[in-house]
């Protein structure tokens, strides 16, 4: 089975604190720690454990910089097969389609019984490459799986659906599957592991390689520009309490016991 | 042009429309300047939703038929299809619910409508639409502009966004539409499945103490488990203390878990992103402790401490146990 994995290496916003860069459309990079996205380690995980019990190649794929090559240096750590390094300065300011559009060339191409991408990123967040992706390979495709399995030519899939219900549902390979975090427990990668895999060769793949008109892509060919990024007001709704713990915890107490709480 | 037609995708939960049907047709309805807003409505034996959908729209394209029984991403899409390229709408509006996350993405390629993806709120421009939507998990807002092309637009917009307002009573027309005999081969549906029911019913709990991945570890549950009993609250949690197995799924609360609605619901090292806080209702009172002040968590709640919550929570709840004696 030839699975590919499409994966993306973003910042980690959870605990950083964030500004607004000079430009306006995007965020200070400076101080943050850049990794891989939460959803795509699960979708690797999903791949290299497929490929264990049903053989075959795992390749991952990344649209994205020089350093973005660090993700698929992970992803070959984790036991992915091969890697590819979707690169050129055409193909930044990409939206999702664009993105879309990147992968699409790269995959048709070669073979691909099962597509996997994580179900959102958490920079852009549109939740949406996956299932463009699939529209334009024109192949099946389920979003939010939760659990997935292959049985020869069938992937049977369980997903998030409505009313906090999941659905089990049978589809023909090939296909594309988005992953939600949880479906399984990524394997650590330590220092020793990406060293490993450090002297594989990651191929890269430009536009004309591709065949990719430059304007289709990129910030001139996105459908969907950001015009400006802000902060939204901060703490609009809470009242912030402020003092000691010893303070805090007493107004707490109190508002607590105001709304019935104690 | 100032009369704009549109198109929303109705969601069904348990076969009602959901919320975001409402949302959206009053979106849709200021954006429309006086055009049509029409819906699209599809699943099995829908007759009575289509009916209170007709206070809502001015036309319900009804695709009502067996094969449509589970809603499926890519039937609606096969469908919405057909109905975008002969209405061209000059915008589709779907909810950015699991089940639009899966149909959105797949109709934007076939229609070649630009999609703009989880919208906050919608304007619309001269030569398009633009929207605000979030990024880097909602601690950041971009202004977005999508242009029309010609093809019409598409938005997914985040359910609970949107004002609902008066029904208008549009007296909308319903139209029944065909459903191609082979539409659904693709996907074969198994089974739904229900989150099992845990020992207590989250949903009928007053109060929530509630923790997340600031816990950091899963022995660290217990200052949060003895906060709830203190309070005599239940323990409910988000997303990632679920994937990470140290609680049941049932306690989950969110789009993909449960939807609860307690008095009070202290949330503990939760940053509060839309999916978790799509499950909590009724309007309660909400109280965050989260150690980082940016978190999207304190946009919503009503009291906030920012602070280290392993000094704050065994505080919490020396304090709470003196004053109940």
């Amino acid at each position: 089975m030839e699975i590919i994995v499409c994966i993306k290496r973003v910042p980690d916003v959870s605990e950083a604190e964030l500004d607004i860069d000079r430009s306006g459309q995007g965020i200070d990079e400076a101080d943050l720690v850049y990794g891989i996205n939460e959803w795509d380690n699960f979708a690797i995980e999903a791949a290299v454990q497929l490929k264990e019990a049903h053989g075959g190649t795992v390749t991952a794929i990344t649209v994205g910089g020089e350093d973005d090559e660090e993700v698929l240096r992970r992803a070959l750590a984790m036991g992915a097969d091969e890697a590819l390094h979707l690169r050129d300065e055409a193909f930044e300011g990409s939206d999702a389609r664009g993105i879309a559009t990147i992968l699409h060339k790269a995959i048709s191409s070669r073979p691909h019984d099962l597509v996997l991408t994580g179900a959102i990123s958490g920079d852009e967040g549109s939740g949406h490459v996956g299932g463009m992706l699939a529209a334009m390979l024109g192949i099946r495709q389920v979003a939010l799986a939760t659990a997935l399995t292959v049985d020869r030519s069938r992937a049977t899939v369980r997903h998030e659906v409505e009313g906090g219900l999941e659905r089990v549902v049978e589809l023909d390979l090939p296909a594309l599957v988005t992953v939600q975090t949880g479906l399984n427990e990524p394997r650590y990668v330590s220092i020793r592991g990406i060293r490993k895999v450090s002297g594989m060769e990651i191929p890269v793949a430009g536009a004309a390689d591709l065949g990719i008109d430059p304007a289709t892509v990129g910030l001139t060919g996105a459908q969907v520009v950001t015009e400006e990024l802000f902060i939204p007001p901060r703490g609009e709704g809470a009242e912030i309490l402020e003092g000691d713990d010893d303070d805090m915890v007493d107004t707490l107490i109190e508002r607590l016991r105001e709304h019935g709480g104690l | 042009m100032s009369e704009r037609n549109l198109l929303v995708l109705v969601e069904l939960v348990g076969g009602e429309p959901d919320d975001s049907a409402y949302e959206l047709a009053s979106e849709a309805r200021k954006l429309a300047g006086g055009g049509t807003v029409a819906a699209a409505l599809i699943g099995s034996g829908v007759g009575e939703a289509a009916q209170t959908l007709t206070a809502w729209f001015d036309r319900i394209h009804v695709y009502d038929d067996p094969q449509l029984a589970q809603p499926d991403g890519e039937a609606a899409a096969e469908l919405l299809t057909t109905l975008v390229e002969r209405d061209r709408p000059w915008a589709t509006l779907v909810p950015h619910t699991n089940n639009g996350m899966d149909a959105a993405p797949v109709l934007a390629v076939k229609t070649g409508c630009p999609l703009v993806a989880d919208c906050l709120s919608l304007e619309a421009a001269d030569d398009g639409l633009k929207a605000v939507r979030t990024v880097y998990g909602g601690k950041v807002h971009a202004r977005v502009s999508v242009r029309d092309a010609g093809q019409g637009l598409m938005a997914t917009v985040r359910p609970g966004s949107c004002t609902t307002a008066e029904a208008p009573g549009a007296g909308g027309e319903i139209v029944t539409e065909t459903v191609p005999a082979d539409l659904v081969p693709h996907r074969r549906f198994v089974e739904t499945i229900a989150p099992e029911a845990g020992a207590v019913d989250l949903t009928q709990a007053e109060i929530l103490v509630a923790v997340g991945r600031g816990i950091e570890e899963e022995e660290n549950l217990e200052i949060v488990q003895s906060l709830a009993e203190a309070l005599g609250a239940e323990v409910a949690c988000s997303r990632p203390v679920v994937d990470k197995n140290w609680l049941p799924k049932n306690h989950q609360v969110g789009t993909s878990g449960v939807t609860v609605k307690p008095k009070i619901y202290i949330a503990v090292g939760i940053s509060g992103s839309f999916q978790h806080m799509g499950g909590l209702k009724g309007g309660g009172f909400i109280a965050a402790i989260n150690k980082d002040p940016a978190a999207p968590i304190f946009n919503v709640a009503d009291v906030g401490i920012v602070g280290d919550l392993f000094d704050i929570v065994p505080l919490l709840e020396e304090k709470v146990r003196e004053l109940k004696g």
